[in-house]
C-alpha cells in the first residue's frame, strides 16, 4: 500500500466536503520548521533519545500552538529534501502531522484513508526491516495509542451514514480495508509476537533480561522500537478489545504485564492511566468491583499526588478527563458493592466531593438511582464501536449508538438485579439473628421470594475471580440455619503486624538521628 | 483479507486452542469454531475462549452468523454458572439478535438463576425443552449451580427448599441424598416435626469462623526490611 503522498494539490482542487485549509498552503516551510526537522532528523540518526524527546514533546506543541493552530503542518513533500528523503523519516513525520490534525481539525475520509496507509507503511517498516533507531517511550506510546484512537474514531464516523455524499460512500466502497479491524488487531498482534515481548518479561522475572529496569531501551547499540511497541501493543489490544465489549479477552491480552509494580507502563503518564483506566473498566463490567476499586484508588491518589507536574504536557487534559471518568467508575462500584477499608482517605473525600450525594441516590435503587447509573457509565464508558463493515443499502441510517447501547443496556441489566440487595443490607445491619419468616414480613415479601433475594446477596457478593476461585467481597455476611438468619459482620481486623513493624523502622530513624546530633 | 482459502488443510493439524491462541484475528477459523462448539456440546467440554473468539468473527461478519452456534454457546455459558460467561458473551451479541424469542428465553432462564428463583427456572426450562435438551449435562450443570449457592447460603437446609432448587423430588431425590451423604459429606438430620434437614459441608461461606483471618498475616518481605535493624 504506498503512501498517497497527493497534498502537493493547491487548496482549490480539494473536492473532499470538509475544507478547513482555505489560505493554507501546504508547501510553505517556515524556518522554524525547517530549523525543527533537520534537528530532529540528526537526532533520530544519532540516537539522541533526549533531544528526539524534547522536539517531540516540547517543541512540536510549541511550534503548533504558535503556528498551526488551526492550519496542518506543511506537507511530508515540502520537508522531504531537508532530510535526505529518509524514508521513515518521512513515515515518522507524517505520523505526527496526521496526529496534529485530528487534535486540532476534523479529518476528511481521504485523509483518514491516508493515515491508515501511512501506519501501514510504517508498521511494515518496524515489522519487516531492521530498524535501527531508538525513540523515546512517549512517542512509541502515543503511536499506539494514537492508532487504536483513529480506529475508533472512523469505526464511529463510518456508522453515520444518513449524511453521507456520494462521493464518500464512493471512496468507502473502494478503500474497503482501510481501518478494517482484522488489520487493526493483526498488526497490534504481530508487534507483540514479532517483539518476543511476552518470552522477554517472563524471562526477566528469572534475572535473564533488563527490559524493564532499562525502561526498555536498548544499550548494547540496537533498537528499542519494535519491542517497545510490542509492548504498549498489549495495552493497544486491551483497549481494543474493551471497544468491542470482549473485557475477558482484553485483560488476557493485559496479563503479561504485571500491574501490581512499576514497569515500562508507568513510564508514560498517559499509557500508565489507559491501561488502568481500562483494566478497571473490564474488572467492572465482569464484576470483579473489589479488584476495580483497588486499581481505580491506587491511579487516583497517584493522580493526585502527581497531576501539578504535568500542567504545562499536552496530556494533561486527557489526565484530567480520565481522572473525572474514573471517579465516576469509582462510584459506581463502591454503589454496587461498598467496601469500607478498600478506598485511601484522599480518595474518599474527592469522591464524596463529587459523587457523594449521587452515591447516596444511587443506593435506592428506584427509578432516579437508575438514571444516574445510566448517566455515570454513559459519561465514564469508552466509546465503543461496531466493527463490521456499513451497508450500503437504503435507506441509509446512522448505526454509531448501536454498541454503547447495547453494553449500557446489559450493565443497567445487572444494575436491577441488585435492586433488592440494598433493602437487605439495611436489615441485616440491625439484626444478629432474624427468622425468615419475621424478615419477610418486614420486607414485605413472601418466604419463597426473600430466599431468592438472599441467594441473589450471596451469589452477587461471591465473585469468581480470574483463577477461577470464589471470593467473597461482602462486607455484611449471613448464613441461614434451617430458617435462622444469622448476620455475620466482618469486624475490620487490627493491623498489628504492619504497625509494629513501621513503629520501629520509625523508632530505628529516630535513634538514628539522635546520634548524629554532635552536642556542643 | 480473503475468506475462503485453499488452506484448509494445513489448519487441521493444529488444535482448536492453538488457533485461537496463535492466530485468533483471522475470519478462516470461523468454521474450526463452530465445529468446535458442537464437539463442546456432544464432548460436555467447554472452552469459554475459543467462544469469545467465535462471537467476536460473528461480531465482525454479521452475514456469517449462525443462531444456532449462538444457541449453544449460550447454553454452554449457563452451564459454566456461577461464573459470568453469560453476561460476557452476552456482550458480543448485536441487540437484535438478543431480541429473537429463542434469546429472549435463555436471557429470561439466566435471570432466574442470577437472582436464586430456582423454582421459576426450571418452570420456564420445562417449556424450552427443544433448547436445552440440545445439549446434554445441562440439567447436572444447573443442579451444581443450585448446590453452590445453597453452600454459600446455609448450614442446614430444610429438605423442600433443596429439592424445589435441584428439581429432584421422592424417590430420586432420597437417592440423590443418600449418595451426597456418602460421597461429599452431606449430613441428613431429622429436622423438629417438619421433615428432613441437611446438613451441608462445612465452608468459609456459611460457616464463617472458618474465614481465613488474612488481615493480620504478615508476608514475609516485610520482615526482611528489619532485619539490619533487629541484627
Amino acid at each position: 500500500m504506498a503512501a498517497n503522498y497527493d497534498y502537493e494539490e493547491a487548496p482549490g482542487t480539494y473536492d473532499d466536503v470538509n475544507r478547513q485549509d482555505l489560505g493554507y498552503d501546504p508547501n510553505f516551510v517556515p524556518d522554524s520548521v525547517k530549523s525543527f526537522v533537520v534537528h530532529l532528523y540528526r537526532h533520530i540518526r544519532e540516537k539522541n533519545v533526549y533531544e528526539i524527546h524534547q522536539m517531540y514533546d516540547i517543541s512540536f506543541q510549541t511550534l503548533s500552538d504558535r503556528l498551526f493552530k488551526d492550519t496542518p503542518w506543511p506537507s511530508v513533500d515540502a520537508v522531504a529534501h531537508y532530510v535526505d528523503n529518509d524514508q521513515v523519516f518521512c513515515l515518522l513525520y507524517r505520523e505526527m502531522w496526521f496526529r496534529h490534525l485530528y487534535a486540532r481539525l476534523s479529518p476528511t475520509l481521504k485523509q483518514r484513508i491516508d493515515s491508515w496507509d501511512n501506519y501501514c507503511s510504517l508498521f511494515q517498516v518496524v515489522l519487516h526491516r531492521v530498524v535501527n533507531m531508538q525513540l523515546p517511550n512517549q512517542w512509541l506510546w502515543d503511536m499506539v495509542d494514537e492508532f487504536v484512537y483513529q480506529f475508533q474514531s472512523f469505526c464511529q464516523y463510518r456508522a453515520k451514514m444518513k449524511n453521507k455524499t456520494e462521493q464518500e460512500i464512493a471512496l468507502l466502497r473502494q478503500f474497503d480495508q482501510a481501518w478494517n479491524v482484522y488489520g487493526v488487531l493483526n498488526y497490534l498482534q504481530a508487534f507483540v509476537e514479532k517483539s518476543n515481548i511476552i518470552q522477554i518479561l517472563e524471562q526477566e522475572k528469572e534475572g535473564g533480561e533488563q527490559f524493564t529496569a532499562n525502561d526498555g531501551y536498548d544499550y548494547s547499540g540496537g533498537s528499542n522500537v519494535l519491542k517497545v511497541l510490542g509492548y504498549f501493543s498489549m495495552v493497544g489490544l486491551l483497549r481494543v478489545h474493551c471497544l468491542l465489549g470482549d473485557y475477558q479477552t482484553g485483560l488476557k491480552c493485559l496479563l503479561p504485564i504485571d500491574i501490581s509494580q512499576q514497569g515500562v507502563y508507568t513510564s508514560v503518564v498517559g499509557s500508565h492511566i489507559a491501561t488502568i483506566y481500562h483494566y478497571g473498566f473490564a474488572n467492572l463490567m465482569m464484576r470483579r468491583y473489589v479488584e476495580a476499586i483497588r486499581e481505580f484508588n491506587k491511579i487516583l491518589l497517584y493522580i493526585y499526588k502527581t497531576k501539578q507536574y504535568h500542567q504545562k504536557s499536552p496530556q494533561y487534559e486527557q489526565i484530567l478527563k480520565k481522572n473525572e471518568q474514573m471517579y465516576a467508575l469509582l462510584a459506581i462500584c463502591l454503589s454496587l458493592c461498598p467496601q469500607a477499608k478498600l478506598v485511601e482517605e484522599t480518595v474518599n473525600s474527592q469522591l464524596r466531593e463529587k459523587y457523594g450525594e449521587k452515591m447516596a441516590r444511587m443506593q435506592r435503587y428506584d427509578d432516579e438511582a437508575f438514571a444516574i447509573y445510566d448517566e455515570l457509565f454513559s459519561y465514564a464508558c469508552p466509546k465503543f464501536i461496531t466493527p463490521s463493515a456499513p451497508s450500503f443499502e437504503e435507506p441509509l441510517v446512522n448505526y454509531n449508538q448501536d454498541a454503547y447501547r447495547l453494553q449500557l443496556k446489559l450493565f443497567l441489566y445487572e444494575v436491577k438485579q441488585q435492586q433488592l440487595l440494598s433493602s437487605v443490607r439495611t436489615f441485616l445491619k440491625v439484626y444478629s439473628t432474624i427468622s425468615l419468616g419475621k424478615l419477610a414480613n418486614y420486607m414485605e415479601v413472601d418466604e419463597p421470594t426473600l430466599r431468592s433475594i438472599l441467594f441473589t446477596y450471596k451469589h452477587k457478593t461471591h465473585a469468581v475471580d480470574s483463577d477461577g476461585k470464589i471470593t467473597s467481597n461482602a462486607d455484611l455476611d449471613f448464613y441461614i440455619d434451617d430458617d435462622m438468619i444469622h448476620v455475620v459482620e466482618s469486624k475490620p481486623v487490627k493491623r498489628y503486624g504492619d504497625y509494629f513493624l513501621r513503629q520501629i523502622v520509625k523508632l530505628e530513624g529516630v535513634v538514628t538521628d539522635m546520634d548524629r546530633i554532635k552536642l556542643e | 483479507m480473503g475468506r475462503e482459502t485453499p488452506k484448509q488443510q494445513q489448519q487441521i493439524s493444529y488444535t482448536v486452542e492453538q488457533l485461537v491462541a496463535v492466530n485468533p484475528y483471522n475470519p478462516d477459523i470461523l468454521p474450526d469454531l463452530e465445529n468446535f462448539v458442537n464437539e463442546q456440546v456432544s464432548s460436555q467440554t467447554y472452552s469459554l475462549e475459543a467462544n469469545l473468539c467465535l462471537l467476536r468473527l460473528y461480531q465482525f461478519e454479521p452475514d456469517r452468523m449462525s443462531t444456532q452456534i449462538v444457541a449453544r454457546i449460550l447454553v454452554k455459558a449457563l452451564m459454566a454458572m456461577p461464573a459470568p460467561d453469560f453476561s460476557l458473551c452476552l456482550f458480543l451479541i448485536p441487540e437484535r439478535v438478543q431480541m429473537e424469542e429463542q434469546f429472549k428465553d435463555l436471557i429470561i432462564l439466566s435471570h432466574y438463576l442470577e437472582t436464586g428463583r430456582f423454582r421459576q427456572f426450571w418452570d420456564e426450562a420445562a417449556k424450552s425443552r427443544h433448547i436445552v435438551e440440545a445439549v446434554p449435562g445441562f440439567e447436572q450443570a444447573i443442579q451444581t449451580y443450585a448446590i453452590h449457592v445453597l453452600s454459600l447460603t446455609y448450614q442446614k437446609i430444610p429438605r423442600p427448599v433443596l429439592a424445589e432448587a435441584i428439581n429432584i423430588e421422592g424417590l430420586s431425590l432420597d437417592k440423590f441424598l443418600e449418595h451426597q451423604a456418602a460421597n461429599s459429606g452431606w449430613i441428613l438430620e431429622k429436622g423438629h416435626g417438619r421433615g428432613q434437614l441437611i446438613v451441608l459441608p462445612r465452608n468459609e461461606f456459611n460457616h464463617p469462623e472458618l474465614k481465613k483471618s488474612a488481615g493480620d498475616t504478615v508476608p514475609l518481605e516485610h520482615i526482611t526490611r528489619i532485619f539490619p535493624i533487629l541484627g
